[in-house]
């Protein structure tokens, strides 16, 4: 499998990254370049075999559902790069 | 310090010195805390004082980017987190701070952790303290914890924490001479950690000796309710298996770790290696790991596409940089490619790719697949009684910061990982000690792969090694 242009340029959308023009030919060689290094994977059997969920064997552990946490809205929003009454701010998104 | 011939404060003092010195030259620092060290040392030399020491008190040690560190510098060597000061602690740094220890600063390294030369970095390539004999060329440190490694090797730290993924913690100190430790997958807490791959992910020491890394495994381990995947075990005093020897242990040897093209330094540096367990008294096995070559392709789809779903809350809004556009979308879209270097985003474009609709059993389930083989391969291994693995820690020495053949083509720097990427697919203890040199005197590293939550049978092996060699890995001083 392999990448076009149009592919890149799609992938750049889904990841939300603005790929130009010009970039868009050398980008979707590199991209290429590691998805023919990947593809040997198709040599292996994998018939049969799970696919790992979890690396060192455990079981969930679960909490009571309830709030154990928070009250501090002013920390949360201190690192934004725009706030306002304790809400991030962004561009319009409703009409 | 104990035996107050001088204080915290003095030795602190004198690294901050030996940083403002050298770190022109090696960027290894990307930000130095010195007041708060300061401060750090002083309150340490009250608990000598007291006679109130803990495991820790008063050593000065460098943090990598990656932790965050409430009010100070934590932008995971990345543009796109500008400004960026947690409100929050890491647990691992909390930890060591809970024992006494002095934070000098934060360490330069590869961005978001994605490289294995520390030139990704927003900051700027690290330079290895260790050249080539007769050489003035820069080379690179290894990554992604090259200012770690950087910084124990230069004496800027007395120690450093790190992290690894495919290889970040052991691949930088082979490079450079220095001790690193990758611990069992879940016996660091993740919490407060700047996610890469979270499956892979596990925090450790770079240290000047294999004590020193034992030490500071085990302030930084240990059972964490914030971290999911942390595990509820009890940490042991990993030092005290430092001296411990290996006599009577079985040390495997996989022949599948013998790649084509591999310099003949490394293969006789491997037999040298086993040469040294067999005068200690270890018992030398051949074993097999048939799926070892598949682990670096696997890991090049299972890393980037946790990647690409971590790397998403890197939006303009809830933290550091923030790039205006009209829509919503174009804000995003403009910020994080202004934000994320080349690396990064052609790892986040990979993990999108390979999750999109259509792909995902194609390639990330059928890597999940590979993934449960390469482990199963350990565990067979491990139940014929081997009780580690000797290998070598990387194919090469360090290389040159701006190699061309690397610049090109991001799949040869990619085969830096391929000794140290299987540990982390499995989510096994790994440790890269320096044994020996190349022609050119640079160090080089051998690997010990050890049983999930075994790693002080890694600290008594690395030991072996680090008795064993008669090497000086203190880099010659010209910065």
């Amino acid at each position: 499998m392999s990448v076009d242009t149009d592919t890149v340029k799609r992938i750049g959308h889904l990841a939300r990254i603005r790929v130009e023009e010009q970039d868009l030919d050398s980008l979707a060689d590199e991209l290429n370049n590691i998805l023919g290094f990947v593809e040997q994977l198709n040599e292996v059997d994998v018939e049969g075999v799970m696919p790992m969920t979890s690396v060192i064997p455990m079981r969930q552990r679960l909490r009571p559902d309830q709030v154990n946490d928070g009250g501090y809205a002013p920390k949360i929003v201190a690192n934004a790069p725009l706030s306002e009454d304790n809400f991030f701010m962004v561009p319009k998104v409703v009409e | 310090m104990k035996n107050r011939d001088f204080t915290s404060l003095e030795v602190t003092d004198a690294y901050l010195g030996a940083i403002e010195a050298a770190n022109p030259k090696l960027n290894a620092f990307i930000s130095v805390e010195a007041e708060q060290a300061r401060q750090m040392a002083s309150a340490s030399d009250k608990k000598l004082a007291e006679g109130a020491a803990r495991a820790l008190e008063g050593i000065p040690l460098g943090i990598k980017d990656l932790f965050a560190t409430r009010g100070t510098h934590t932008q995971a060597g990345s543009h796109i987190l500008d400004g960026f000061l947690p409100e929050y602690e890491s647990t691992v740094t909390a930890n060591l701070w809970s024992d006494g220890a002095v934070m000098l600063g934060k360490l330069n390294m590869d961005e978001f952790a994605m490289g294995s030369s520390n030139e990704s970095s927003y900051f700027g390539p690290v330079v290895n303290p260790w050249r080539s004999q007769g050489a003035t060329d820069a080379l690179v440190p290894g990554g992604s914890s090259g200012g770690s490694a950087a910084a124990v090797s230069s004496w800027l730290c007395a120690g450093a924490t790190a992290t690894d993924t495919g290889g970040s913690i052991r691949q930088p100190a082979a490079f450079t001479g220095t001790v690193g430790v990758k611990p069992t997958y879940g016996r660091c807490s993740r919490w407060g950690i700047v996610a890469f791959a979270s499956s892979l992910d596990q925090a450790g020491p770079i240290t000047r000796t294999v004590e020193d890394a034992a030490l500071l495994l085990t302030s930084m381990a240990g059972f964490d309710k914030k971290d999911s995947t942390s595990v509820d075990m009890t940490v042991p005093d990993f030092a005290a298996a430092v001296s411990r020897g290996v006599k009577g242990l079985k040390i495997g040897i996989p022949r599948e770790y013998r790649m084509e093209g591999m310099p003949e330094e490394i293969e006789t540096l491997w037999q040298q290696g086993i040469e040294w367990m067999k005068d200690e008294g270890a018992v030398i096995t051949d074993i097999s790991l048939p799926h070892t070559k598949y682990a670096l392709p696997a890991y090049y789809i299972v890393a980037p596409a946790e990647a690409s779903s971590n790397l998403a809350r890197y939006d303009g809004v809830k933290y550091g940089l923030r790039v205006p556009g009209d829509t919503i979308d174009e804000m995003y879209e403009l910020t994080r490619a202004a934000g994320f270097g080349d690396e990064v985003k052609r790892r986040v474009m990979i993990g999108t790719y390979v999750l999109s609709a259509g792909y995902y059993d194609a390639y990330y389930v059928r890597a999940q697949k590979v993934r449960t083989l390469i482990k199963q391969d350990f565990e067979k291994v491990f139940a014929q009684g081997v009780d580690a693995i000797l290998t070598p820690a990387t194919p090469s020495a360090a290389f040159g910061i701006g190699d061309k053949e690397m610049a090109a083509d991001p799949v040869k720097m990619y085969l830096n990982d391929i000794f140290t990427v299987t540990v982390n697919m499995a989510g096994l203890p790994g440790i890269a000690v320096p044994a020996g040199k190349d022609s050119a005197g640079l160090p080089l590293g051998l690997q010990l792969i050890g049983k999930p939550f075994d790693e002080e049978t890694l600290f008594a092996a690395g030991r072996v090694i680090e008795r064993a060699t008669s090497d000086d890995f203190s880099p010659e001083k010209w910065w």
